[in-house]
């Protein structure tokens, strides 16, 4: 586990500058992603990013308009078996067919894949504590997410994408699912791509993030370098300034007179000496949340 | 083994793993011998990325607080060792440095900075000795 991005290994999702408009909207625009085999990669943004509409290019459900989309090396489109049947997913609405009960559920989803472990179907039911005669029209929304969640896991796949999985759900659901992603990239060499917008869970389990904003690609990076390369810098001047000055890296700035704060990008060492070049004194120099790492990103 | 983590805190996770397994070192409730869990099971418990316990454990080992024993886990050092002992005077240090720096912006001299680490001190100990002595 001491390297969990070992480069060498081709990615298991390359996205490459994927263009796609619905009528006069454009929901991504020349947009590339390359995410690494192994690992949790999270996928922050906004509502109406392009979340949910990259991550129905990965599965195949839409069709490129212009760039190209390869999961496990292939095609989505041309190739859905193969790249399907590798994939555990969960959508953010978790689609189920109402009208089938639990253990139908498990029955018709195991029909789908080769790799099906019923064994494990059935450690995952139990966990989840669901009833396999409840209708699935009947479940709770939590519960309604653990099926989901059951039926995406249990043929072990080798990539587990979630949209949104934890959007409406209670704490002890959530935790559920957290706990399956972490469960899932402790086997070795399996892969979690998901996004989320609520930022606490994506610093937990993530281990690499990109930030989408508007169709684009804002920053992507391991969740160590992301933390470590942004500061909340308050620097001091001589005299008062009316416009903060230039300091390299700034993503956005506050303050006034003698006094300015400065989210910027760069090594804290680096970024003092800069600060000392423009004649300031550090009187302040702090880590920031990913929260906040977001937000100044977005701006 | 009892750890809080927070996203709220600016301090990465990993380190909030490392300082609290310290801390809870140096208020004697890991002792020396004793195996930390698996970085799969403290990462399903915590709910944090289990690369991220790896980190935290591999900064405890280079810290010398404990040590891999090959394929049976990871355990707390004794303590006693110099190589440990100097490691937390290293650390102290830095917490010094920090409360000097403070106390100076903050025009309080060293002697009533002595003065308050004592009476910290003396509330520290008198509630450590009600604490129930469980393990």
């Amino acid at each position: 586990m001491s390297d969990p991005f070992p480069s060498a290994a081709p990615p298991i999702i390359e996205v490459q500058r994927l263009t796609r408009q619905f009528d006069r909207k454009i929901a991504l625009n020349d947009l590339s992603l390359t995410v690494p085999r192994g690992g949790v990669f999270g996928l922050i943004g906004g509502n109406g990013a392009g979340k949910t509409t990259l991550i129905c290019h990965i599965l195949g459900m839409l069709k490129a308009q212009s760039g190209s989309v390869r999961v496990f090396g292939l095609d989505p489109i041309a190739n859905p078996v193969g790249v399907l049947g590798r994939i555990g997913y969960l959508s953010e609405d978790r689609d189920l067919p109402n009208w089938m009960r639990v253990h139908e559920l498990i029955r018709y989803t195991q029909a789908f894949y080769p790799n099906w472990d019923p064994k494990y179907a059935e450690e995952l039911r139990e966990a989840f504590d669901l009833d396999p005669k409840a209708k699935v029209k009947t479940l709770s929304r939590g519960q309604r997410a653990r099926a989901g969640l059951l039926v995406a896991l249990a043929h072990r796949p080798e990539l587990l994408v979630l949209d949104e999985p934890s959007s409406g759900l209670d704490p002890v659901v959530r935790r559920d699912i957290l706990g399956a992603i972490i469960r899932t990239i402790a086997d070795e060499g399996r892969t979690v791509f998901f996004s989320s917008h609520l930022l606490d869970e994506v610093e937990r389990v993530a281990d690499r993030v990109a930030i989408i904003h508007e169709g684009r690609i804002m920053l992507t990076a391991s969740m160590d370098e992301i933390k470590e390369s942004h500061r909340r810098m308050t620097l001091r001047f001589r005299q008062a300034m009316s416009q903060p000055p230039a300091l390299v890296g700034t993503l956005a700035c506050e303050g006034g007179g003698t006094e300015w704060t400065y989210v910027c990008n760069g090594e804290s060492e680096q970024l003092r000496r800069a600060a000392e070049a423009i004649g300031a004194t550090v009187v302040d120099d702090s880590a920031l949340s990913l929260d906040e790492i977001f937000v100044s990103r977005i701006q | 083994m009892q750890i809080h983590i927070t996203t709220h805190d600016k301090v990465p996770i990993y380190l909030q793993v490392v300082n609290q397994i310290k801390y809870l070192v140096a208020a004697g409730r890991l002792v020396a011998g004793e195996e930390l869990p698996p970085i799969r099971v403290l990462a399903e418990k915590l709910v944090v990325n289990p690369n991220t316990i790896a980190r935290a454990y591999r900064e405890l080992e280079l810290a010398g607080i404990v040590e891999k024993r090959r394929t049976a886990g990871t355990f707390v050092t004794d303590q006693g060792s110099p190589l440990a002992r100097r490691e937390r005077l290293k650390i102290l240090t830095e917490r010094i440095d920090q409360l000097l720096a403070e106390a100076l912006q903050m025009d309080v001299n060293l002697d009533d900075v002595i003065k308050l680490i004592h009476q910290r001190s003396t509330v520290l100990n008198s509630s450590r000795l009600k604490e129930p002595s469980d393990v």
